[in-house]
């Protein structure tokens, strides 16, 4: 278990109890059962509490948990037959984008999502899950295939932003970017959109400008990371506790300015501690919504998305 | 009469309307540092007259520049809820804005205007700077929809002048929200099948590059912008390696695929009309500077009889041809 920075008291309690039963393991004549128990229980109470007020830069930390489940679990455990597709055809294939074909349920769809690796070897084959631009039209490749066959598109959003490279910028990242989220908004098939671990800037609007967008419990989604917008507004990169406030990147907060459409539960101490159940909501919710667009015509699946998206922000958090 | 009141009060005067004097009338081009007078200057679009430099200019100045006559109308923008998040730094947000609205004079970061372009009539949308970096947030996201219904009504092209730092942070996730809104825009105008001209200015940088201004049916910049996603100081800080002569700026975009033009600011105005007309099929424009539309015309000159700008100019432009 990997325990973020807030998690330390936790850790400590956790420790003691696993102290105490590894001495008992060694000394037989030990009994130290009820002690344990009562410091589980004390240990479960904390993290409960924890978990209750997460501050914004608490959330930010637990969205970016190394130990969170990645778009490649998503893929694994909620679809079948998944069949990877590569490439933009004119560049390469970026591997910090997966995609391709896979069922949902019974749904024939195309799955896309940013996926940030899980150990370091994975993770620099990932790129950290920055997308280049092969990536976003690797994604746009792939939306005009659904497009064209009538089949579904569920993105993964979980990006720290667009890759600040030399060769990302020299092949035209913000024409890919800008050319993305046309395609999200041209597309004549539903397009639902998970922000399962962070949504950065972007990056993720490429993926995300969707009929229905939902956000896990303790995931974010913003302009920028509190780290570069304290770096920019207080000229101290070390104040992103408060500009992790300010910016209102929580599902919370992007519910009340109505930004999303629905929040995922996660199960107590994130998902991080309980990756089944927080990858089973996921997958549960987007079976829901999915059978709810479903119905709707292209036109109106068209309509309805733009529609959505210029209504964004005419009432504040005051309202 | 005396030493003092003829000799040091008169010395001591001059020494300090001196230096008053450079600041207001005369502008050191931070290129090449030649001082420009300010009238000179202005003449030349801001434009270094000595290197060619290309400095910042308002969208007010620049419609000047733009319309026949330097005669437009604004078009009006549907103001934004004041301070969404409540978004507070070292500053309150609507203290930073009170601030930009005082020095600029204007309202916001953007200004949308519906005029007449060598008889074509257009609207145009330009982005200040000045104005908070430009930054995009709900308002410059109303005024781009705003320009493209308007565009759409009239049947007009739209052209659009970029300049920004990116997204306007004090707005978060809403300033976020508007590269979906504004490509919503973008849409509008192609379905109607309206020209959607770009021009992209120093600096075009972050969100702004990646939705509206990547987007256009023709990409032109002036020379020498700075047009990019991420910033030469970021990719800098991530690569640790230092970046090429001329990277970013639009001769080196031009270079590598993402613009069609790098033109001068001179230029610009001939230009737009030569391609707008061409795309909207019609005949070549009369060229040089028009005295504004007739006062019937600015009326009904939007919703554009076509043929009108080739037959009219006849008797309304002999005295400026260039």
């Amino acid at each position: 278990m990997n325990y973020l920075e807030f998690e330390k008291p936790l850790a400590e309690i956790e420790g003691k109890a696993e102290e105490l039963r590894a001495m008992a393991r060694a000394d037989e004549g030990m009994d130290v059962t009820a002690e344990a128990a009562g410091l589980d229980q004390k240990a479960k109470a904390m993290l409960v509490d924890l978990y209750k007020k997460l501050t914004p830069w608490q959330k930010c930390q637990v969205a970016r948990h190394p130990d969170r489940p990645h778009c490649k679990d998503y893929i694994e455990a909620l679809f079948s037959e998944y069949t990877p597709l590569a490439g933009d055809r004119n560049f390469a294939d970026d591997h910090a984008v997966m995609g391709g074909l896979a069922r949902l349920g019974d749904t024939p769809v195309v799955v896309i999502g940013h996926e940030k690796g899980h150990d370091t070897k994975t993770r620099i084959e990932r790129n950290f899950g920055m997308a280049r631009p092969e990536g976003y039209r690797k994604a746009i490749r792939l939306m005009d295939l659904a497009d064209r066959f009538n089949l579904p598109v569920i993105t993964l959003v979980d990006t720290p932003g667009a890759y600040p490279g030399k060769g990302a910028e020299e092949r035209g990242q913000s024409e890919a970017i800008a050319r993305a989220t046309e395609k999200c908004l041209q597309i004549g098939v539903p397009l639902i959109s998970a922000v399962i671990g962070e949504g950065g800037s972007g990056g993720a609007v490429a993926f995300a400008t969707a009929n229905r967008v939902v956000m896990l419990e303790h995931s974010i989604y913003s302009v920028i990371s509190p780290e570069g917008c304290a770096s920019i507004l207080w000229k101290d990169a070390e104040k992103m506790r408060e500009a992790a406030e300010a910016l209102r990147l929580t599902a919370q907060d992007l519910s009340k300015l109505g930004v999303i459409d629905r929040i995922v539960s996660e199960p107590v101490g994130g998902a991080q501690r309980d990756r089944a159940t927080t990858i089973a909501s996921v997958g549960k919710t987007l079976e829901t919504l999915l059978a709810d667009l479903k119905a709707k015509s292209r036109d109106d699946l068209v309509k309805e998305r733009r529609s959505k998206f210029l209504q964004i922000g005419q009432t504040g958090l005051a309202a | 009469m005396n030493w003092i009141s003829n000799y040091v009060r008169p010395r001591i005067n001059s020494i300090f309307s001196r230096r008053e004097v450079p600041e207001n009338l005369w502008t050191k081009c931070p290129e090449c540092g030649t001082m420009l007078f300010h009238r000179e200057l202005t003449d030349n679009l801001n434009v270094c007259t000595n290197c060619d430099h290309h400095m910042a200019i308002t969208p007010r100045e620049r419609f000047k520049a733009l319309f026949d006559g330097g005669a437009f109308a604004e078009v009006e923008v549907p103001a934004p809820v004041v301070d969404p998040l409540q978004f507070r730094d070292q500053k309150r947000y609507p203290d930073r804005m009170k601030a930009a609205q005082k020095g600029s004079g204007e309202t916001e970061a953007m200004l949308v205007a519906q005029g007449e372009m060598g008889r074509t009539p257009v609207v145009a949308a330009a982005q200040d700077f000045s104005f908070m970096g430009g930054s995009m947030g709900m308002y410059v996201g109303n005024a781009i929809i705003a320009a493209a219904q308007r565009a759409v009504e009239a049947k007009a092209p739209l052209i659009l002048f970029s300049a920004a730092g990116g997204a306007r942070m004090q707005e978060g996730i809403l300033s976020l929200m508007q590269m979906p809104r504004t490509t919503v825009a973008v849409e509008m105008l192609k379905e109607a099948g309206l020209p959607y001209i770009v021009v992209l200015t120093h600096p075009t940088t972050g969100g702004v590059t990646a939705s509206y201004a990547m987007l256009g049916d023709v990409h032109i910049a002036e020379p020498n912008a700075l047009i990019c996603f991420a910033g030469p100081r970021v990719i800098e800080q991530t690569i640790r390696e230092k970046l090429p002569e001329g990277f970013q700026r639009a001769e080196y975009l031009l270079d590598h695929g993402m613009l069609d033009r790098v033109t001068p600011r001179k230029d610009m105005r001939e230009e737009l009309i030569t391609i707008t007309r061409m795309l909207l099929g019609l005949s070549p424009a009369i060229k040089g500077d028009l005295p504004p539309p007739k006062p019937e015309q600015a009326e009904d000159g939007p919703q554009g009889t076509e043929e009108a700008p080739a037959e009219e100019p006849q008797d309304a432009v002999e005295p400026k041809t260039a």
